[in-house]
């Protein structure tokens, strides 16, 4: 019998993130126009939370709002993060696809994706041609141009934060002005005719009573592209990314919802929306 | 549906009016009667019932017995006089009123025997260990008269191959005790009765031709006694008031019957796993039958199942308490599958799959019988969700890939011999082998061939290692080299062991009802790939220093830079783990072994992981010495950091035709992880799995458990007798690990996404 020395061969396969696992800060210079780049923050391959189905969830870096209860503070950094080429993601996609079932697909979320709506474009091009379902988690704080094109030609789904019925409150929680941003957003898609989630945080005692809850549900009950609102309850699992910024966590007072806290909220929105689940 | 009522068929005219095609009554065929009957069931389980008042009884009864089982630190009784046989010992029963499935290994519940054709002293240490000795008559014997499979083996070992055991090469290896692993086609009995199994086997006996080659002469002596131990079945059945010449008549008959086949392989042989097969749908023609006939209830038939699964249960080896460290958990595999799908395209879900699943339910989670579902993207789509509810709810099941292993191995009808591995019932068999280093493999590599832990010489030819930055290709020359030794003394060593084992410990129970002469795999293992895998992926992408002590031993490793690590589907560095079990698997098929056995390869540790662990030094991934191993083709614990997906990726990669004894993945995620609802968790999980498998991948545990869950355990263990958790290829009571290997369970990857 033959000895064995056909293994390893020297030529492995491409190296295509060779080029700065670790290069946390060098943003690559782009060679043309022609290849676009996403700066990620991180990849999830198993998402189950953000979205329907099993979903690959590309976390992008950069976010201009500072949301008091941010769990991903170490995306809000317009600096940062790992600059990928879009066709490198969507191959990544690909090797995720066979679990993405029937309900499945690519959520993209943050930071605030939307900043980088016009990279996004083509990623998500080409993620419709390869028939991936595609969804967005955002703000809502940017629609021009590229928005528009994103979400009207080639996001199955929006997931729209809804932050704070009044402009106090949004601003206390955000820090930056003028909520009306994310309701023409909202107001948009509505238009466009297509999906739409609504996200709502639910933190005792600033998002939670009943007077927000209500406004919420009667500002939005006559949509009809709005297919759930999903709540979010509240939980201090970010605390520690803060801390380990260096920043100081800003509602080191709030507590966690109770059971009862969460069921009473469901409660009154299911008043207005067809279907509310708690994520 | 017919049965045969008889041996031989009464005339040629009954037949044909009974039978379609005629090729099961004419022959030894247990899959053509389940092609001519099978019911394929594509409903959901809402047909399902609880428990009934007499299996909740007899279950209360084990419990009992369990409970005092666990405070008599894990044995409850054990008989120091006998040895057990087929035949050996008077009936046994938990509650006679109440069991409609009887039998038990001996004339009490968990009851422990002896079985010293293994070995005696494993014997002797076992039962020193409870503070017992075997009747001196016995001692008298297997220390002057009688020769074992384990005196057999160490009187062919070589010095090399006993330097290699030592040294911790090649471990659990099954010299001190039985092989296991071989199924009997425990169905026969039911179909066929004995005299008929007989008959067909001194047909066998009449058919070997001269010359009185070595070969035919011991052809001839394993069917004779096969023939005797059909015998002593008949024997054990009239123990019990069962007259097992006949072939089973009704539903309750058919699930006894098969049974009684089982009972006899383990009352003679402990194997470290004994598999049941796949009774379940053969089982469910009879059942379907009586309830048609009106002769049987859905209760009636949930109480057939229920109680002969119980009987699974209460299974008992004597074991020494090394044992432990290999095979934790007091396990007996007694593996069944589920599912799968026929040639023909029809499923072979039926009622009593279901049936079977719902045993935990209606007597709680638990590691036996090891129900193994047979995964295949045609599955119904009510059974998929099934499965998947049940995993979630119990983390008692496990899932093999049907489509790839139906297709590549050609049979429909197979069981899964212990964990993962491939078995034609009633055609083939296999010879289990444990399993190698490769992770000490490495290292020996790296040290001219010594031990880097005791410095002695265990290869010889492998050049020294240049000074400075370890080099890949350097690295990888010395490591091929290294493990075609290993590979070659393995297949030695195999050789040695099942010739004793055929001559000294020969399974004539369930050989007897395997055709003769069957085809035999011969069953290597490895340990370790995602070790080696990582550290020549840091070699290639990252700079590894060796730092060496006086006598030039590596015992560490300074690593510069970063690299990719498997278990993030990263091309670099799974390309190396492929090509690591592809690379040995094809060193092993150059050695010719006993019995022109076929070399097949898993991937796969049962709980050896830890053990492995502690006997290997530092390795240039940056794991520490004696940190335990990944499991089976698990990533090293927390390396895989893209999430869940991209973990079962990697694994999915390595090759099934590279491991065709197979590949074992454990995934554990917490609930939550799952998704946010119990209908998302079920939907999620059949979309996991059917993504997995439809990559090739072969195998996947699945534990969907919280942490918190396990540490309460850890302390109150008192509170969670029932809690089961899917290790290697099997599962354990969680409890029932020693702490070493519950922190070593609790410290792997649980998925969370949050």
């Amino acid at each position: 019998m033959k000895p064995c020395n056909h293994f390893f061969p020297l030529v492995l396969t491409p190296d295509i993130q060779k080029k700065k696992d670790s290069g946390v800060g060098t943003p690559i210079k782009r060679a043309s126009q022609e290849i676009p780049t996403l700066k990620v923050h991180s990849i999830e391959s198993f998402g189950t939370h953000d979205g329907p189905g099993i979903r690959t969830v590309v976390f992008l870096q950069g976010c201009k709002l500072k949301c008091v209860y941010c769990h991903n503070p170490d995306a809000i950094a317009m600096q940062g993060g790992r600059e990928y080429h879009v066709e490198e993601l969507v191959e990544r996609v690909l090797k995720m696809r066979p679990y993405f079932g029937e309900n499945g697909g690519v959520t993209v979320s943050g930071g605030e994706p939307l900043l980088q709506a016009k990279a996004l474009i083509p990623f998500f091009k080409k993620l419709k041609k390869a028939g991936i379902h595609t969804n967005i988690d955002t703000n809502g704080r940017i629609l021009n141009h590229f928005t528009k094109e994103l979400l009207d030609e080639y996001t199955d789904l929006v997931m729209l934060d809804i932050k704070h019925m009044t402009e106090e409150g949004y601003q206390a929680i955000t820090g930056m002005r003028n909520k009306e941003t994310t309701f023409n957003l909202a107001k948009h898609r509505e238009a466009s005719g297509k999906k739409m989630w609504l996200r709502y945080v639910l933190i005792p005692g600033i998002t939670d009573t009943p007077e927000l809850l209500h406004a919420l549900g009667r500002y939005f009950k006559t949509y009809k592209t709005i297919e759930r609102l999903e709540l979010q309850p509240y939980h201090k699992l970010g605390v520690h990314k803060w801390k380990a910024l260096g920043w100081e966590y800003p509602i080191p007072e709030a507590r966690e919802n109770t059971n009862q806290e969460i069921r009473d909220a469901v409660g009154i929105l299911q008043h207005y929306f067809k279907r509310v689940t708690v994520n | 549906m017919k049965f045969i009522n008889s041996v031989e068929p009464k005339s040629k005219t009954v037949v044909k009016e009974k039978i379609k095609n005629g090729v099961w009554t004419k022959e030894i065929n247990v899959r053509d009667f389940i092609l001519e009957n099978i019911r394929p069931y594509h409903g959901t389980a809402d047909f399902l019932v609880g428990p009934t008042q007499r299996t909740k009884t007899v279950w209360e009864g084990c419990k009992t017995a369990m409970q005092e089982e666990r405070e008599r630190n894990g044995v409850r009784a054990v008989d120091t006089k006998t040895i057990s046989t087929v035949s050996a010992f008077e009936p046994g029963y938990i509650d006679k009123d109440n069991e409609v499935i009887v039998g038990l290994q001996t004339d009490e519940l968990l009851k422990r025997t002896m079985k010293p054709f293994g070995g005696f002293q494993v014997v002797q240490k076992a039962l020193a260990e409870q503070g017992l000795e075997p009747e001196p008559a016995l001692t008298e014997l297997f220390s002057k008269h009688v020769k074992t499979h384990n005196d057999g083996v160490f009187s062919a070992y070589t010095p090399e191959i006993k330097k290699y055991r030592s040294l911790g090469i090649l471990t659990g290896l099954p010299d001190n005790y039985a092989r296991g692993r071989l199924i009997g086609d425990y169905r026969r009995v039911a179909l066929y009765g004995i005299s008929f199994l007989i008959q067909g086997k001194l047909k066998d006996l009449e058919a070997f031709e001269t010359p009185m080659t070595e070969e035919t002469i011991r052809l001839r002596e394993e069917v004779a006694d096969q023939i005797t131990a059909l015998k002593e079945m008949i024997v054990l059945g009239e123990k019990y008031g069962l007259d097992l010449n006949r072939p089973a008549r009704n539903a309750q008959e058919a699930v006894q019957w098969t049974y009684m086949a089982y009972l006899a392989a383990v009352k003679e042989q402990d194997g470290a796993a004994m598999s049941l097969g796949n009774v379940s749908s053969f089982l469910d023609i009879f059942i379907e039958k009586d309830i048609e006939d009106g002769l049987l209830t859905e209760w009636e038939a949930q109480e057939l199942i229920d109680q002969f699964v119980m009987k699974l249960r209460v299974v008992r080896h004597l074991r020494m308490e090394a044992y432990n460290e290999i095979f934790a958990g007091d396990p007996t595999w007694v593996t069944e599958v589920i599912g799968g799908m026929l040639n023909d395209g029809r499923t072979k879900v039926t009622k009593t799959s279901f049936r079977f699943l719902n045993t935990l339910y209606n007597l709680g989670p638990s590691p036996e019988p090891n129900l193994t579902v047979l995964w295949s993207q045609h599955l119904p789509q009510n059974f998929k969700e099934y499965c998947a509810k049940v995993a979630i709810d119990t983390s008692s099941i496990q899932f093999e890939n049907d489509d790839l292993m139906r297709t590549l191995r050609g049979s429909d009808d197979y069981g899964i011999a212990c964990c993962v591995s491939h078995q034609d019932l009633g055609k083939s068999i296999q010879f289990f082998g444990a399993r190698t280093n490769l992770a000490k493999t490495l290292l020996l590599a790296l040290n001219e061939g010594r031990c880097e832990i005791t410095g002695k010489q265990v290869v010889d030819g492998i050049p020294p290692i240049e000074e400075g930055y370890l080099d890949f290709d350097e690295v990888v020359k010395n490591y091929q080299k290294a493990s075609r030794e290993i590979a070659r003394v393995y297949s030695d060593t195999m050789s040695i062991i099942h010739y004793m084992h055929d001559k000294y410990y020969y399974e004539r129970a369930q050989m007897a009802l395997i055709d003769t002469n069957p085809s035999i795999d011969m069953a290597y293992g490895v340990a370790g790939v995602s070790i080696v895998a990582d550290s020549l992926s840091a070699i290639k992408y990252a700079k590894v220093l060796p730092i060496r002590n006086e006598e030039g031993l590596t015992i560490d490793f300074k690593i510069e830079g970063e690299f990719p690590k498997y278990g993030n589907d990263d091309e670099r560095v799974d390309d190396l783990a492929t090509k690591v079990v592809a690379d040995f698997n094809t060193q092993l098929q150059q050695f010719p072994v006993y019995k022109k056995a076929r070399p097949t390869l898993s991937v796969l540790t049962i709980t050896s992981n830890v053990v492995y662990g502690k006997k290997t030094g530092a390795t240039p991934d940056g794991r520490a010495m004696g940190i335990p191993f990944a499991p089976g083709a698990n990533p090293m614990h927390g390396r895989d950091t893209n999430g869940a997906i991209a973990s079962l990726n990697s694994v999915a990669k390595i090759r099934y035709t590279d491991a065709l004894d197979g590949i074992s993945n454990t995934f554990s995620i917490v609930p939550k992880s799952l998704g946010a609802t119990d209908n998302d968790r079920m939907a999620n999980l059949v979309s996991i799995l059917n993504g997995y498998f439809e990559q090739q991948a072969q195998h996947v545990n699945i534990n969907v458990l919280n942490k918190e869950t396990l540490m309460d355990a850890m302390e109150h263990p008192e509170e969670y007798p029932q809690l089961t958790i899917r290790v290697s290829g099997y599962a354990v009571n969680f409890t029932k690990l020693t702490r070493e290997q519950q922190q070593e369970v609790i410290t792997r990857s649980f998925h969370e996404t949050m």
